[in-house]
């Protein structure tokens, strides 16, 4: 009996994934295991196994094109079984990417009778041809999407060669909004793409241009706002000497050149112990409950390409610094690449972010939910201070912490600052 | 003869007319003619009109002419306004070219345009250049006019389109009617017009009829194309020829669904792209019919306008229908096989409307 392939859920915040490659042709053997397909998801870029034996039959969903979670993308089958019954199955759900013009005849344009020749499988063949290349559409139909914002490659082209043209946009958007998120895919512009700035309806205003927003972006916009605005944040700001954690730095780091630990890793290292001896800043909020996490789990906003993510160092307060200097490298190399599982960038239980490597001297950072808190890390600098009434040069850095109010207090965050910063300006209390 | 106007011909010639913002209301019921005969009346009333215009050719007085456009008027205006040239291209365009200097307006014949090519040193290097070269001081009000494009079974020297060779020099303006109106109309323009005019007319249309203005003073400005049937998907861009055609074609592809809207440059240059462009912003698609060659033909001058004007509103490329790029064959089938007719041009509009 043939089973269905559907959209997998492979991370937590995902509600639709992307084919990015498919490694299976269609009749190609498959066994249960075996990968199938990497699937882009909001944050990574991730394998799909097969689920079954037999012969992958048939691909729904190509390559470029996205699904909703659940939606069936394909149909593994023995070669020779009827998997018609599976197919019309399918068409009654189609791709919410892909304008299926054939079972809504009335959002056809008028003017242009489609011709009853057309099929479905000269469809197919035609979008094959223009999926192994780049996306072939016309001047009309691109500057159309580009207004209506409607991602060209969501569509298929019935023009020649899978060319999109003025019906497909047409179609496209008198689709019914039933799945919002299935205009945007990931965001790198295409050639094809308008890159030219739009002049603004307001006169002497500046002139604009409006690119898709990327899976990712829109998964960081969501969080956000679910951050700064459902959760009270407020700010602690402290300085910090670092003359002996860079002096230890420098120490263990000539003791072998391998080590390579950075100041960040010393931070979160420091920061993990300091939870610890908090526990009530290393908590979440969670409506009925406060809940107390046993480890500090520390997540490290690592920038990429298109955005942000927050890589975790798992129970850091247990780590070595050179343990944890290998993992975040590893992690961040990793998370630039869209390698990383989503077991790996989410559940952390406080995230450090340092723009430090910018020269940003002090900024505020947002929480990122479910934690408690965040520490936005500066720069080191040598800065004139004052010690024994002397003005001395020392090597300070500011951090800001935020906190999530219905958890953690003034006097709390405080209390977690004056930990952290006491062991980063001594930080042989790390071995006491 | 051959091309009977259909009723939509007959009736893009009231469009035709209402272009020129004179003469239609005082002539409701007005006479039905052919090319020939409005060519005729418009030469007449142009010769009787102004003292300065007079016409020389081959055959243009005692024979009436070859194609009997200029029937009757050695009769009426005598052989000083009507006059019969040898056959010496070169040097009766030359005598026209000096004469329209010295302030007449001289009409030059050619028996058919392929013979215009003898005389292209005074059209070209005289005529279209001597007011720029005169700093102004020297305009030459001359019409160059005759039959051109193809003709039946007269092979590759006397079967050939030349506007774009006219077309492609500034100084010189082209005329090429499609309908009588527009022949009678546009011939008087270019009558009076003060700069040199390449007027080619259809050695196989000449016969085609349509209602023309019975009025000395029914004229159509240069440089304004003619909506000759309207529509919504594609736009037939035509001229001479190619018009009924392009109507005909029009008429099939609207029982297939299409709407297309054909328009008409009639003035080649200068050439009003804005209707042709403002058309394409509408139907996203264009076909340019005609029987020239395709290499540096005018239809890849639309073309190149149209995509530097409209680029994002084609939703197509633009197609071409052109004559084969070959020189004319004798032989009736493949003389067939190399003037464009309505099915080619039927094919390039599903073609660009992707239904096929």
């Amino acid at each position: 009996m043939a089973s269905q392939v559907i959209m997998p859920k492979l991370s937590p915040t995902m509600e639709e994934g992307q084919v990015s490659r498919w490694l299976k042709k269609e009749g190609d053997k498959v066994s249960m295991g075996e990968p199938l397909a990497e699937i882009d998801t909001d944050k990574a870029t991730m394998e799909m196994q097969a689920l079954a034996n037999g012969v992958l039959r048939k691909i729904l969903v190509k390559e470029g094109e996205s699904a909703p979670l659940g939606q069936l993308i394909a149909i593994i089958g023995e070669p020779d079984e009827d998997i018609a019954p599976l197919l019309s199955q399918a068409g009654e759900k189609p791709a919410t990417s892909k304008p299926v013009a054939e079972a809504k005849p009335e959002v056809e344009p008028p003017a242009t009778p489609r011709p009853a020749s057309e099929g479905n499988g000269r469809q197919t063949v035609e979008v094959a041809e223009a999926a192994a290349g780049r996306l072939i559409v016309s001047p009309l139909a691109a500057r159309m999407a580009a207004e209506a914002g409607i991602d060209l490659r969501s569509l298929h082209g019935s023009g020649p060669g899978g060319r999109i043209v003025k019906r497909d946009i047409e179609a496209a958007a008198s689709q019914p909004k039933a799945a919002p998120t299935t205009q945007v895919v990931q965001g790198f512009p295409r050639a094809v793409e308008s890159r030219t700035f739009q002049p603004a309806a307001t006169a002497a205003a500046s002139p604009y241009r409006d690119e898709p927003a990327s899976e990712i972006r829109r998964t960081i916009a969501k969080r956000l706002v679910t951050s700064l605005g459902p959760i009270p944040h407020f700010f602690l700001t402290s300085e910090i000497e670092m003359d002996r954690a860079v002096e230890m730095r420098r120490g263990i780091n000539s003791l072998d050149p391998e080590l390579k630990i950075s100041i960040n890793d010393i931070v979160i290292r420091v920061a993990a112990a300091a939870l610890i001896q908090h526990p009530q800043v290393n908590a979440s909020f969670q409506e009925k409950v406060i809940r107390y996490y046993e480890h500090a789990d520390v997540g490290v906003a690592v920038a990429i390409e298109e955005g942000l993510i927050t890589p975790v160092v798992r129970s850091a307060d247990q780590k070595s610094l050179s343990q944890i200097a290998n993992e975040v490298r590893e992690l961040a190399a990793r998370a630039r690449s869209r390698k990383l599982r989503p077991e790996e960038y989410t559940g952390a239980t406080f995230s450090i972010s340092n723009l430090g490597m910018f020269g940003i001297d002090e900024f505020t950072a947002l929480i990122n939910p479910p934690e408690g808190g965040i520490l936005a890390v500066g720069a080191v600098t040598p800065k004139p201070v004052v010690r024994e009434n002397e003005i001395v040069i020392k090597q300070m850095m500011r951090v800001t912490m935020s906190c999530d109010h219905r958890v953690i207090d003034g006097a709390t965050g405080a209390k977690f600052l004056q930990t952290f910063k006491k062991i980063l300006e001594n930080p042989l209390y790390l071995v006491v | 003869m051959r091309f009977i106007p259909t009723f939509t011909q007959i009736q893009s010639l009231h469009t035709g007319i209402r272009a020129s913002g004179k003469g239609s209301e005082s002539n409701l019921y007005m006479p039905i003619i052919t090319i020939r005969e409005a060519l005729n009346q418009a030469i007449r009333e142009e010769l009787a009109r102004d003292e300065n215009v007079f016409l020389m050719g081959e055959e243009v007085a005692a024979y009436d002419g070859a194609y009997k456009v200029t029937k009757g008027l050695l009769k009426e205006f005598g052989d000083k306004r009507v006059i019969d040239t040898p056959i010496t291209e070169l040097g009766f365009a030359g005598l026209g070219v000096g004469a329209a200097m010295a302030g007449l307006r001289p009409i030059v014949e050619f028996m058919t345009f392929n013979f215009s090519i003898l005389a292209t040193d005074q059209i070209i290097n005289s005529a279209a250049k001597m007011l720029y070269m005169s700093g102004g001081q020297f305009k030459v009000p001359i019409v160059f006019r005759g039959p051109g494009g193809s003709a039946f079974q007269v092979s590759s020297q006397h079967s050939q389109a030349l506007e774009s060779w006219f077309a492609y020099f500034p100084g010189l303006k082209v005329v090429m009617p499609s309908t009588p109106a527009d022949a009678k109309g546009l011939l008087k323009s270019s009558i009076r017009d003060d700069d040199p005019v390449i007027f080619i007319e259809q050695e196989r249309m000449y016969g085609n009829k349509g209602e023309v203005p019975d009025d000395n003073d029914f004229t159509i400005p240069l440089g304004v194309a003619d909506i000759k049937r309207e529509g919504t998907d594609v736009t037939i861009v035509a001229r001479s020829l190619m018009v009924p055609l392009s109507l005909k074609a029009a008429e099939a592809l609207q029982q297939q669904g299409v709407s297309c809207e054909v328009i008409d440059p009639r003035t080649i240059r200068p050439l009003d792209i804005e209707t042709i462009v403002a058309s394409v912003k509408k139907t996203n698609r264009v076909v340019i019919a005609e029987e020239s060659h395709p290499f540096c033909g005018v239809g890849a001058e639309i073309s190149s306008e149209i995509m530097e004007r409209a680029f994002d509103y084609l939703d197509a490329p633009v197609k071409r229908v052109s004559g084969a790029d070959v020189p004319m064959p004798y032989a009736k089938n493949l003389e067939n096989l190399a003037i464009p007719g309505v099915d080619q041009i039927v094919a390039a509009v599903r073609e660009v409307a992707y239904l096929d």
